[in-house]
């Protein structure tokens, strides 16, 4: 069986797809890759369906050692990139890496998280039908749990298929600030704290992690206490508890809660805002659900554009390349 | 309760809730567990899932396969359709429980807060007919309502940072039972060996929202042997479903 062997976790690196929705009814949170944009664009260049599982690198990436006749990769959402055997290869492109050859991914600062993409990828058994870890619960993914150093982690496909490496051009994030849908408890709130959460910056604070990062900045007080009766969460929504401080809800989010609600971030944002680090700040701006839907609709048109644009990396070999295939032979008189 | 025609709320731009009430009612319960199973009847485009809770049904969709405009009106005509009795309700369940006072550390405490015997505190949890309102907080939790109004007692004020699997528990007239060990901030009272979830069941939880859930004392021997052939893979939790007897 062809396998990556992990050297290195780095610092959290677990298996993610595109989660597993349909069993929130019995409490069992979606999960899936925080940058969903990332996955997918990664796929798309190592030649698998869009939601196939790849691993999910947080901060720091691992070092990996191929057990495998050789076997093709791909590294989307930070440009960090990655070392094969100390070479460097950049992000947003394949490479098809050789038996024995090690690759790492090294510690990055321009997004929370990347994804590496391996062709075929892995031959695990999916967990309710879907591969994503889910680690507070122990299942999905390899073991129910991040990698660790010695993992054998197995690979669906024996051995790289032939053909030439691909390359994407830029994911395009949006900029600007993070949209957010009122609901449902906005009620809840001081109408006051409701114009501060709009006007005001708010940081990232070093309590984030893919189940949800916390926010500091202008406390937001409640009207009506902080306690609700628990009802179900979406994807992205902001719960504040009694501190004043809200704390958006990300992939491992829980089915239901009990702390009132002041929006959602949609869903258009999401993947950026999954990227966001500790220390980053951001300010919330207020739309409509139409709004909404129609920024998400515009940006899966930029995004399946810029997947049909993938093509092939265009090789400029080097002088000595061309000689030694005696291709220009006597063409070349520099 | 009157129960009043819903409220459309929003919930970002992939979930909209339907809201019947902001507390925990019987008849907003059963409100909510209707539009469910209208819902789940009637496979509406882009719906992915629906979520129902103790006052709303969150219902999670594809926004680029439907909008919320869409979805709403889809259903208000729904509400205005077949009644939901005619669809299947919940399964009936009857699950060992152990009361004994190595399993209920929180029986006084309750028994003071009631103002109840401690005796009284158990006959009554185990003769009370609930309903599962909410699979939720851990993958496979049920929250089951409703008890008498005695039982609307606040979390405790120290939440425990380990509450053991199976531990049976009360607060806010409802009783709840822990699949997994985890922190927790309610009254134990008993221990259920049943294992309630599995991910490699299908679904993952043995109990599912608009269950009947009763509770049958049993001594700690016997709670012990459904425990170990639990371990043993020798016990199948579906036998203490009214509705599943193995014919044979």
């Amino acid at each position: 069986m062809s396998h990556l062997r992990i050297d290195r976790p780095g610092l959290s690196t677990t298996i993610q797809d595109l989660g597993r929705p349909g069993r929130q009814r019995y409490g069992v949170p979606v999960s899936g890759a925080l940058d969903p944009l990332a996955l997918r664009l990664a796929n798309a260049l190592v030649g698998n369906p869009a939601g196939t599982a790849a691993l999910e690198i947080l901060a720091l990436g691992p070092t990996l050692t191929v057990e495998a006749p050789s076997v093709r990769v791909a590294l989307v959402g930070s440009e960090v990139g990655l070392k094969i055997d100390g070479t460097a290869i950049p992000a947003g492109r394949s490479v098809t890496v050789p038996q024995g050859a090690r690759i790492s991914v090294g510690g990055f600062t321009d997004a929370a998280s990347c994804i590496l993409a391996v062709e075929g990828g892995f031959a695990l058994a999916p967990a309710m039908g879907s591969l994503s870890t889910y680690a507070r619960g122990g299942f999905g993914g390899f073991e129910g749990r991040a990698l660790k150093a010695g993992d054998l982690v197995p690979l669906a496909e024996a051995t790289a298929t032939a053909g030439p490496e691909r390359k994407s051009g830029q994911i395009d994030y949006g900029d600007g600030p993070i949209r957010v849908v009122l609901g449902p408890q906005e009620s809840w709130f001081e109408p006051a704290a409701i114009e501060r959460f709009f006007a005001e910056p708010y940081t990232v604070t070093a309590e984030a992690d893919r189940m949800g990062m916390r926010l500091e900045g202008a406390k937001l007080a409640h009207a009506r206490g902080f306690n609700i009766v628990s009802d179900g969460i979406a994807p992205g929504h902001i719960q504040v508890p009694g501190t004043g401080q809200p704390i958006i809800l990300l992939a491992d989010r829980q089915t239901v809660g009990g702390y009132p609600k002041i929006g959602a971030v949609i869903g258009a944002d999401l993947p950026r805002l999954g990227r966001m680090r500790p220390g980053e700040t951001l300010r919330f701006a207020r739309i409509e659900v139409a709004e909404a839907e129609a920024a998400r609709r515009a940006q899966e048109a930029a995004f399946m554009a810029l997947v049909q644009a993938i093509g092939p990396v265009v090789m400029v070999p080097t002088t000595e390349q061309l000689l030694s295939q005696n291709l220009i032979d006597g063409v070349v008189s520099a | 309760m009157t129960v009043p025609a819903p409220k459309f709320l929003a919930a970002g731009d992939a979930a909209l809730v339907v809201e019947y009430g902001e507390i925990i009612d019987a008849a907003l319960i059963d409100a909510v567990q209707q539009l469910d199973r209208r819902l789940g009847a009637a496979c509406l485009p882009g719906v992915l899932e629906t979520v129902p809770t103790f006052r709303s049904l969150m219902v999670h969709y594809d926004p680029l396969a439907t909008t919320r405009a869409e979805l709403i009106a889809a259903i208000q005509a729904l509400d205005a359709g077949a009644p939901a009795a005619a669809l299947a309700p919940g399964r009936r369940w009857v699950l060992p429980t152990c009361y004994e006072p190595a399993f209920a550390p929180d029986l006084a405490d309750v028994a003071a807060a009631t103002g109840l015997a401690p005796d009284a505190v158990t006959a009554t949890h185990a003769a009370n007919r609930f309903t599962v309102a909410v699979v939720g907080f851990l993958p496979g939790c049920p929250f089951l309502a409703e008890m008498p109004a005695a039982f609307d007692l606040p979390r405790r004020t120290a939440p425990r940072t380990r509450v053991p699997t199976g531990s049976v528990a009360v607060a806010q007239r409802l009783s709840v039972i822990y699949p997994t060990e985890s922190p927790g901030g309610w009254h134990l009272i008993g221990n259920c060996p049943v294992p309630l979830f599995d991910a490699g069941w299908d679904p993952p939880a043995l109990l599912a929202p608009a269950d009947a859930v009763r509770f049958r004392p049993v001594d700690a021997a016997e709670h012990a042997r459904i425990l170990a052939a639990a371990q043993n893979g020798e016990y199948d939790p579906h036998r203490e479903c009214l509705d599943e007897k193995d014919p044979a």
